[in-house]
């Protein structure tokens, strides 16, 4: 398929817009033509996964963006960073690693990018709307647009995402077209009356990510959601176990108001069952540790605890009161930060062991004092991922079961 | 080592990205994944379940079915090229978005070119001698020598 472009496309892709945006349009064609597209599609926003520093290449680009005078044309929030700039000494690196970190971060805010840091853009005043065009970055947003708010993405990455933005334009491929978002594998939530436990939606999430490969998952029989949250808890864990895009839960998603629109009349290309052991055997596996070792940290908010999970924490501490100092650290966006601290609640917080972190998150640099010890945490993507990234030793369980391990200081979880 | 030109054969192909380039063939039926497949410091494969684990891909012509794997693919192949550790060149039978991005963000900013080529590469095997080069109407024309039997 030949990729059609607009004057406007062609004005980019020669350099009549400046260098930086002939440089993202010849990136996005290539890509565009890779994937087979026929044509771009405007975006109306986009989130870019550009600020965690890799290597030298990652920061040359954004660099050359800058000094060839780039803007993005689109609003355009930024992913997590390697540094908590609202808590400077948090995150302990060498100088010599310090500076090009620090500096990605502050180059993409030269390119007009708005200075959010966060992995949940969805909790910002940047929050797309129901079928809206945009190139997001980062699985657990891009599962999150999809599949909550109906929002259209490819799974964006690496310089393409900010290639897009610099454009305003996408390829007309993928998620950004309705026939492509059917659902093509039901999942059939075999568990009668299940509560809508957190880890309930985890599990799911972990299940549904490893059964689906690259077919879109249906769920039916899934309990409605206490919040949004729970559905943030589920994508996150499919992304993580698999490579979901898009999840369709039917009578809670928006694409998915019954088992036929989820399908858009089609039959499912194949039928699987989720038993309440097949739940419980992925939650299992995402504890390296038993019951009782002792504890060297919490940590919660992957994705970004939103404010709604603020308001169930903080009674839970006050009523739980940890003395022992272990650390709770709480990944949140700067903006959610903001507001607790307008609203005065996080007062007192720090007696407890509360450590607010902002704009990075903890398994992805060096903020937790201790590594030797085990981290208990709520979230399925922290779980899987903190071993590999930060050495430690996981257990994972409901936030609740995780103050009260702060509280005695060793691993406890409720039988649930 | 010497490769024969007149026992080897010429196919064209469609550029990702154009270039010219010359190496030893390294061919795998199974997709790489540069990201936590190879190490961009040395150009050595570290991913455990891909059959050329231990073998290194600086300078070589990489040859494999497609591209495999998350988007982050994109910053090593860019990173190995600046470093030098990068194939000279990748044939792939399917075009691969991952691996364009990588190797048109290096030549953007490094000025090094290291095609990438959509043909058939059915037959090609490790240790043949390949050659792209730019041929009429910005087709890639590709080299194959075969070792002497």
């Amino acid at each position: 398929m030949t990729l059609e472009l607009t004057a406007e496309d062609r004005s980019m892709l020669d350099g009549e817009q400046g260098p930086s945006a002939a440089a993202a349009m010849k990136i996005l064609v290539a890509f565009s033509n890779a994937v087979g597209a026929g044509s771009l599609l405007d975006i109306a926003g986009a989130h870019i996964d550009g600020c965690l520093y890799h290597g030298k290449a990652g920061l040359d680009f954004v660099e050359r963006l800058v000094e060839g005078g780039g803007r993005v044309r689109v609003p355009t929030t930024l992913n997590v960073g390697s540094f908590d700039l609202i808590h400077p000494g948090m995150v302990k690196m060498p100088a010599a690693e310090e500076a090009p970190a620090r500096r990605l971060m502050k180059a993409h805010l030269e390119l007009g990018c708005q200075a959010t840091f966060t992995c949940a853009p969805y909790q910002t005043r940047f929050r797309p709307g129901f079928g809206e065009q945009i190139a997001w970055g980062e699985s657990n947003a891009i599962v999150f647009a999809n599949s909550v708010i109906g929002a259209r993405t490819n799974r964006y990455g690496d310089f393409i995402d900010l290639c897009c933005a610099m454009t305003a334009r996408a390829p007309a491929w993928g998620l950004h077209l309705s026939e492509n978002r059917r659902g093509r594998i039901l999942f059939d939530l075999a568990v009668p009356e299940p509560e809508p436990s957190d880890s309930l939606f985890v599990g799911v999430g972990l299940f549904i990510g490893q059964a689906s490969g690259d077919r879109i998952p249906v769920i039916a029989g899934l309990p409605q959601p206490r919040d949004e949250d729970q559905l943030k808890a589920l994508g996150a864990a499919a992304a993580t176990a698999g490579a979901v895009a898009l999840f369709h839960a039917v009578g809670i998603t928006p694409e998915a108001k019954t088992l036929d629109e989820a399908f858009q009349g089609h039959a499912p290309e194949a039928s699987i069952r989720i038993s309440r052991a097949d739940i419980d055997q992925a939650l299992a596996r995402l504890s390296t540790v038993p019951d009782g070792a002792p504890l060297a940290a919490v940590s919660l908010g992957t994705p970004h605890f939103s404010h709604d999970e603020w308001m169930r924490l903080l009674p839970m501490v006050r009523e739980i009161a940890p003395a022992r100092r272990i650390p709770i650290y709480v990944n949140t966006g700067r903006a959610t930060l903001t507001r607790l601290q307008e609203e005065g609640a996080l007062a007192g917080m720090e007696g407890f062991g509360l450590i607010p972190v902002a704009d990075t998150c903890t398994y992805v640099t060096s903020i937790l004092e201790r590594l030797d010890g085990v981290v208990m945490t709520n979230s399925g993507k922290w779980a899987h991922y903190a071993p590999g990234n930060i050495g430690v030793s996981v257990a994972f369980a409901d936030m609740r079961d995780c103050i009260r391990s702060a509280a005695i200081g060793h691993v406890v979880r409720s039988a649930s | 080592m010497i490769w024969s030109t007149d026992t080897g054969v010429e196919r064209f192909g469609t550029f990702q990205l154009a270039g010219e380039a010359e190496g030893q063939a390294l061919a795998f039926s199974q997709p790489l994944s540069f990201w936590g497949g190879v190490d961009a410091e040395t150009g050595d494969i570290i991913d455990h379940s891909h059959p050329g684990l231990g073998q290194n891909i600086a300078g070589k012509i990489l040859v494999m079915p497609s591209g495999r794997g998350s988007s982050s693919s994109s910053s090593v192949l860019a990173e190995a090229i600046r470093k030098g550790t990068a194939p000279s060149g990748i044939l792939l039978e399917r075009p691969d978005p991952i691996l364009a991005v990588g190797a048109i963000v290096a030549e953007f900013l490094y000025a090094i070119r290291m095609p990438v080529v959509v043909c058939d590469i059915a037959g090609v095997a490790s240790g043949d001698r390949i050659a792209i080069s730019l041929g009429v109407d910005g087709r890639s024309i590709v080299s194959i020598g075969r070792r002497p039997d």
